[in-house]
């Protein structure tokens, strides 16, 4: 409805919107993509058919439906929003009465050929609907107690659902997502000290439970918090991913150990070496240089992104483009903190980089919303 | 809903405002990650590439224990044993290996040959690895070296685990044996578990060994050490043990396979006794045996020679693997056609003149004489020969093939045993499909007594009586339980035989043992409540000729061993109320009745009474030499584990 507002004439329209893709951003998104090709290349032993091809694969099609999303006009996403996020809803009840269990969660619902992970998509819809919201809401009430309560509770529901499955990495990130969308939004900054400071409580109490009646958390993930306080605690377990991760980065010096040369990566030391713990086979083979590099080029993403956002006139663009950024932020930082030892382990990938098929695609198609703004921008 | 010029504004410069200060804490983070990241390679990058090139943590598998096997009763068939042994690490010996060598070879026997073996080895190997100098070692030994250790720098006394196989030969075929892992085993993996690279690891070759590998091999644990850049061991980090695999239950009672091997002595025989109710086998046992503990510690050539070239085959399992013309104990099948398809009835007789003529082909009973007229129980009881030639003429083939399947014969039987024999139960379509010939009347004659295409292993030789015996689909089990976890029997259909039928051929099996002119009378059970129903088969293994046949027919005895005939024998007890069937085939044995008969009614006696037969329960001109045979036996009597040598 707003967009009658501007001049949507000036809108490119058919095949010409192709020029006015966000191109710097396309570019920067296949090289991180292809740091990942590299990578998995030389993780799998110099075997291109383990996981670089079909990772290859996947990203053709991920850019295919990036760009065709691109196509589509931003205010089709707001209009959709709800209906997506009501539909992810579903889908993660879905996951939990009839999803597949693995390693101790229930994430996966098969479709056969794909495996639907509901909590990702959710991820995305979450910042479409609360970006319609506050798009809906305007600027006078955002910090209004009532109106603040609302997008609170649109992100716990999610939140609560993927907690029991129990997923309590997915659902920092959803919190955090959403919580950047309303500080993006202009949500009173007082609420976000209170909310730090109950954060702060609550974690002091759930450490509190620990061995009592009332735990509050299983208690593998209070040894993640142990391993992550002192990895020498579990050599066996966690606590010798970590060591083993922070050795093979460490030991990548200046230049690195040279490309396939890696001796704790080929030695298999590391543990999914292709998915979560891949960021220490690129510091170990390329060294500072390579991972001091790959972090550059995250930062660029996310500037082209901010840019993209602030210039951008449309409210609604803007908060999502800042939301799937966030996401995107939250992502590569967990990432990158778990592996070097500023985090606890939790099952996040390294965006764009990590084999694994849902998450490259989502994350793709979600770049996709975010050139559709572009595109669309009123001018 | 318009919206205001003024409302976009302000929204905007919200948005950019909150916006960057997003991007400050985004930049700040990610400074921070680049920080970190400083730090870890290029500040302290020297201590981290000193750990992953000198002190790297490395993980040592654990072998597991081998699961356990035990019979029926759980005495031990299969266990584990320490193995002592002492290695030398060149390295920690201080440069003068020769000399430990020499102090060591005061402990245990090493000679001059065998420490100049090990020298030429320690020049090829390198400083650091561990060199096994002697294994097997005696406690006693093992000790020794132990407390004398200051003195034999770099030698290590190490102790591991090795199979052994406390019943030696009896269940030698049963349950295989474990072997080192060569590189053919690994070739036929998929995904090898990491523990078969284990040079001391040990996995099962043939038999229930290598049929449940999966259960027996157990979960390998792991130790984390951390080890310098020499490859030695500095520290042990952290230790997961591992989970010994499976015990294993058998339906085999070792001390009736123990009775049997012995009873069967040089012979070579099978003997096969089974539950007629559960279809559990108690015993099933191929003589001559091996002792599989060879197998284990390495056979030498001498003695695989020895076994290679044995005439009597200990390596083969005759029980499963071995293949035998039935003879005259397939004619219960032949009778069971003629009854089932109306062909006959249990009151048909046959004159049987001695011989009958057929296409122009004579042939002979083996009573030369002949029996006179047979009804179905005499034709069984006196073994008569014409009367399955007449009857085998009027049934036709296929329905003989077709109930010799229905009896388990010529079908494949599912037991964790290596080469399971299918046999045969020749019919037209199989004659067609395997010599491109039509099947001939004279086959069907052949075949009728047993001879000719038809092939049955002892297994399917007691399935089949067990079948007669209970009226029911019995299919043989070899697995007891899985830790613990019982395998239950499954319940077994009726067969599709009319009882009436079956009761025939039972009557005749009892005149076989019990009636005045049965050919196996000698071989009898006294005892009314063990009264034991069975039939004789003798199978030729080579032609009569017609010349011959003129001349008087060559006795066994005077024939070369390998040319004589096999003797078989199937039987099962009690009468009534049956509880046990057996078949025995005595290879080149002879007649059924004299070689294969005696074995398999001391195997029954035994299974009955549990424990040795008693004299009195055989007819009064056997039990002398009954007595003679348990004198000259040694049967296996478990002595109790010796303190500290059995398991650490």
């Amino acid at each position: 409805m707003s967009y009658l507002d501007y001049q949507v004439a000036q809108v490119p329209v058919g095949w010409r919107k192709f020029l006015y893709l966000n191109w710097p951003l396309v570019i920067l998104l296949a090289a991180v993509s292809s740091v990942g090709f590299l990578m998995l290349y030389s993780v799998a032993g110099g075997d291109a058919d383990t996981w670089a091809k079909p990772q290859m694969y996947r990203f053709a099609v991920g850019m295919v439906a990036m760009i065709a999303l691109a196509f589509v006009p931003i205010w089709f996403w707001r209009g959709i929003s709800v209906f997506a996020y009501v539909g992810c809803l579903l889908l993660l009840v879905a996951v939990e009465m009839f999803g597949h269990v693995g390693m101790g969660a229930q994430r996966w619902i098969d479709l056969g050929p794909i495996k639907l992970q509901p909590s990702e998509l959710m991820k995305i819809a979450l910042v479409l609907l609360l970006a319609a919201y506050y798009d809906w809401l305007g600027t006078r009430r955002v910090s209004r107690p009532l109106w603040v309560l609302v997008p609170v509770l649109l992100i716990l529901l999610p939140t609560f659902l993927v907690l029991t499955q129990p997923d309590l990495g997915t659902a920092i990130l959803l919190v955090a997502g959403g919580g950047i969308v309303m500080f993006a939004a202009g949500v009173s900054l007082w609420y976000f000290g209170a909310v730090i400071m109950l954060v702060v409580a609550l974690v002091g109490t759930v450490m509190e439970s620990r061995g009592t009646d009332w735990q509050l958390l299983k208690d593998y993930q209070f040894r993640r918090i142990d391993t992550f306080l002192d990895p020498s605690s579990d050599p066996l377990g966690a606590g010798y991913n970590i060591t083993q991760a922070q050795i093979a980065l460490g030991s990548g010096g200046w230049s690195g150990r040279g490309y396939m040369q890696g001796t704790q990566s080929r030695l298999n030391f590391l543990p999914e070496k292709q998915t979560d713990f891949i960021f220490t086979v690129l510091a170990e083979e390329f060294g500072f240089v390579g991972a001091f590099s790959l972090l550059m080029l995250y930062l660029l993403i996310l500037g082209f992104c901010l840019y993209s956002a602030l210039t951008n006139r449309d409210r609604f663009a803007s908060l999502m483009t800042i939301g799937i950024a966030g996401a995107f932020f939250l992502y590569f930082s967990v990432n990158m903190g778990m592996v070097m030892g500023l985090m606890p382990v939790v099952g996040v990938p390294l965006p764009l980089v990590s084999y694994g098929g849902t998450a490259m695609m989502i994350l793709l198609m979600a770049f996709g919303m975010i050139q559709s703004a572009h595109v669309h921008r009123p001018r | 809903m318009k919206r205001s010029p003024q409302d976009i504004q302000a929204s905007s410069r919200l948005v950019t405002r909150r916006g960057l200060m997003l991007g400050g804490i985004q930049l700040g983070v990610i400074g921070g990650l680049g920080m970190r990241l400083r730090s870890m390679q290029l500040d302290h990058a020297d201590e981290y590439r000193m750990l992953s090139d000198g002190n790297s943590i490395k993980i040592r598998l654990l072998p597991p224990a081998r699961g356990l096997i035990h019979d029926r009763h759980g005495a031990l068939i299969a266990g584990n044993e320490q193995n002592y042994r002492v290695t030398l690490t060149r390295e920690e010996a201080g440069g003068d290996v020769a000399q430990v060598l020499r102090r060591l070879s005061r402990l245990i026997p090493l000679s001059e040959q065998r420490i100049d073996e090990l020298m030429e080895e320690f020049s090829k190997r390198s400083a650091v690895t561990p060199i096994v100098l002697a294994d097997r070692l005696s406690w006693e030994q093992f000790g020794s070296i132990a407390v004398n250790a200051p003195a034999l720098p770099g030698v290590t006394p190490e102790s591991g685990l090795s199979r052994v196989y406390p019943r030696a030969g009896d269940l030698a075929h049963v349950l295989g044996y474990v072997g080192p892992v060569s590189d053919y085993d690994l070739s036929k993996i998929e995904e090898p578990d990491p523990v078969l690279m284990l040079p001391e690891f040990q996995l099962g070759k043939v038999g229930v060994e290598s049929k449940l590998e999966e259960s027996l091999r157990g979960k390998a644990g792991a130790r984390r050490v951390e080890v310098n850049s020499a490859g030695r061991e500095m520290r042990e980090l952290g230790r997961q043990e591992g989970q010994q695999g499976a015990t294993v239950q058998l339906t085999i009672d070792a001390a009736l396979q123990n009775y049997a091997a012995q009873r069967m002595g040089e012979e070579s025989a099978a003997a096969v006794v089974m539950d007629v109710q559960t279809g559990e086998l108690v015993a099933i046992c191929s003589s001559p045996s091996f002792d599989p503990n060879k197998f284990v510690r390495g056979i030498s050539s001498t003695d695989y020679k020895a076994l290679m070239g044995h005439d009597h085959r200990p390596l083969a399992d005759k029980t499963v693997q071995g293949v035998y013309p039935p003879g005259s104990t397939f004619k219960m099948v032949t009778l069971l056609a003629g009854l089932e398809s109306g062909v006959i009835n249990g009151g048909s007789r046959f004159y049987c003149p001695g011989h009958t003529e057929v296409g122009g082909r004579r042939f002979h009973c083996w009573r030369r004489g002949g029996h006179g007229m047979m009804d179905a129980v005499q034709s069984l009881e006196q073994s008569c020969d014409v009367y399955y030639y007449e009857l085998s003429q009027r049934v036709g083939i296929d329905r003989i093939a077709a109930m010799a399947r229905k009896l388990g014969v010529g079908v494949h039987h599912d037991l964790p045993m290596s080469a399971v024999a299918e046999g045969i139960a020749p019919d037209r379509a199989w004659k067609k499909a395997r010599y491109d010939q039509d099947w001939q009347i004279g086959d069907s004659l052949n075949a009728s007594i047993g001879q000719g295409y038809v092939l049955a292993s002892p297994l399917q030789l007691a399935v089949m009586t067990a079948r007669i015996a209970s009226g029911k689909v019995i299919q043989p089990r070899l697995i007891r339980a899985i830790d613990g976890v019982p395998q239950v029997a499954p319940e077994f259909e009726d067969l599709d035989i009319n009882p009436l039928n079956l009761r025939q051929a039972r009557a005749g099996m009892d005149a076989v043992m019990n009636g005045s002119r049965g050919t196996a009378s000698r071989s009898r059970i006294l005892p009314d409540e063990w009264r034991m129903a069975g039939k004789t088969g003798t199978s030729q293994v080579r032609n009569i000729t017609a010349a011959e046949r003129a001349r008087g027919v060559i006795r066994n005895d005077q024939l070369p061993w390998n040319r004589r005939d096999h003797a078989l024998f199937v039987c099962y007890a009690p009468y009534e109320a049956p509880r046990y069937a057996c078949s025995v085939v005595v290879e080149h044995g002879g007649g059924g009745s004299t070689a294969a008969a005696p074995i398999a009614r001391d195997i029954m006696l035994f299974a009955l009474a549990g424990g040795l037969p008693p004299l009195d329960a055989v007819p009064s001109g056997e039990r002398a030499a009954m007595e003679e045979r348990h004198n000259a036996m040694h049967l296996y009597t478990p002595t109790p584990p010796q303190p500290g040598r059995s398991r650490a």
